[in-house]
């Protein structure tokens, strides 16, 4: 087994962590790996929404460090797909109803188990990102292209580097490609320059996302929109296949002669 | 008209974009604000004067980034330097 535990995080609020999660958990569980996928978000959970198993759940990531159950009691099965389970986080509780001793010890029980753990962290960089980050080996920091995201993506890695997480990986979220094109959007190669990480993957602006979220249903279960692409592209560079980056994703420095032919009214 | 200005000036806020937030994380990595660099300056030049005579105007202080790091890289022109020079001299 690979047995890796992955947190996904962010400075900034908001920019698809939890969507990320739930679309690679889906999407690696497919490809044929054991999956969980850990809702660190204590007091404000969502993940379990989005992956569409809120009806299902019993206990909560606070209940097994509590010992008010047992680990196995508190995950949730996914029908739809083998070897995906969902550990939900406690609405009714705060960050502080979990250390991240106790988070890490988590961690290495379900790394007995699972192929992949990844951890939804809550943004920003206090105590529930502290706790999400505690128990991972590797981390995949979420930014969408806009000024305040990736200015905060850069303390978070800051912070996760000091904790000796590696890799780092970056996932640009929300690209629009058309802004790109036209200059008013910060390309992928322009994070990539300030930031200085690698990118795992380029996730596009797709309405599909919201329509699926409005579903319960992860795009990566059956769609081929765009995002489903991405983030299936996503899941398999992390198991290490070369895979090449799709035409939104390599939409970084658009070349003089792409410019020349969009001016004379060819597609770029 | 429309034509050159697609292919020649385009209107970048990309371009201010990066360069706005090239900057506002020297200063985010570094974690050294104005006034700090204007105090480290002073007593740069107070330490250095002991040794030689500098060109106070001409001194270029600054941040330079580099992928994740920062240096701080000082360019200090010298008028000469004093003979037998120690520090108990300063300022005789
Ligand atoms: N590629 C995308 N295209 C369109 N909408 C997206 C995309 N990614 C995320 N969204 C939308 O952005 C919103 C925020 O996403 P999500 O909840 O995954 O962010 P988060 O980083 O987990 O937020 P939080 O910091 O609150 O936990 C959601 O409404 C989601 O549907
Ligand atoms: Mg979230």
């Amino acid at each position: 087994m690979i047995q890796r535990v992955i947190v996904l995080t962010s400075g900034k609020g908001g920019v698809g962590k939890t969507t990320t999660t739930a679309n690679l958990a889906v999407a690696l569980a497919r490809g044929g790996h054991k999956v969980v996928a850990i809702d660190a978000d204590i007091g404000l959970r969502n993940l379990d929404v989005v992956l569409g198993l809120e009806n299902r759940i019993v206990y909560s990531l606070v209940d097994v460090i509590e010992g008010s159950c047992r680990l196995k009691q508190a995950l949730v099965k996914d029908k739809r797909v083998e070897n995906l389970f969902l550990l939900p986080a406690a609405q009714t509780r705060t960050k502080d109803a979990v250390k991240p001793e106790q988070m890490k010890a988590l961690c290495d029980e379900l790394r007995e188990d699972f192929d992949f753990v990844l951890v939804d962290s809550p943004a920003g960089i206090e105590g529930g990102f502290q706790n999400a980050a505690s128990g991972a080996d590797e981390a995949l920091v979420v930014s969408t292209p806009d000024m305040s995201a990736v200015r905060d993506a850069d303390r978070i890695i800051g912070m996760l580097e000091s904790l000796g997480k590696s890799p780092i990986r970056l996932i640009v979220n929300r690209l629009r490609p058309n802004m790109v094109r036209e200059g008013n959007m910060l390309d992928v190669s322009d994070v990539l320059d300030i930031l200085a990480i690698d990118l795992i993957g380029v996730v596009p602006e797709d309405d599909n996302v919201v329509t699926s979220t409005n579903k319960g249903e992860p795009l990566t279960l059956n769609s081929t929109s765009p995002a489903a692409r991405a983030f299936d592209n996503i899941s398999r560079r992390l198991i290490g296949e070369e895979v090449p980056l799709l035409d939104v994703e390599s939409l970084a420095s658009t070349g003089f002669m792409a410019r020349i032919r969009r001016a004379f009214g060819f597609k770029g | 008209m429309n034509f050159f200005k697609k292919l020649f000036c385009r209107e970048e806020s990309r371009k201010t974009a990066k360069e706005r937030l090239q900057l506002v994380l020297i200063h985010d990595r570094a974690d050294i604000s104005p006034e700090v660099m204007d105090s480290l300056r002073r007593d740069l030049i107070a330490v250095i004067s002991t040794y030689m005579e500098i060109d106070e105007s001409n001194i270029e202080l600054d941040l330079e980034r580099e992928d994740r790091s920062v240096a701080l890289v000082a360019n200090i022109p010298i008028r000469h330097v004093r003979r037998n020079a120690r520090p108990e001299e300063k300022g005789q």
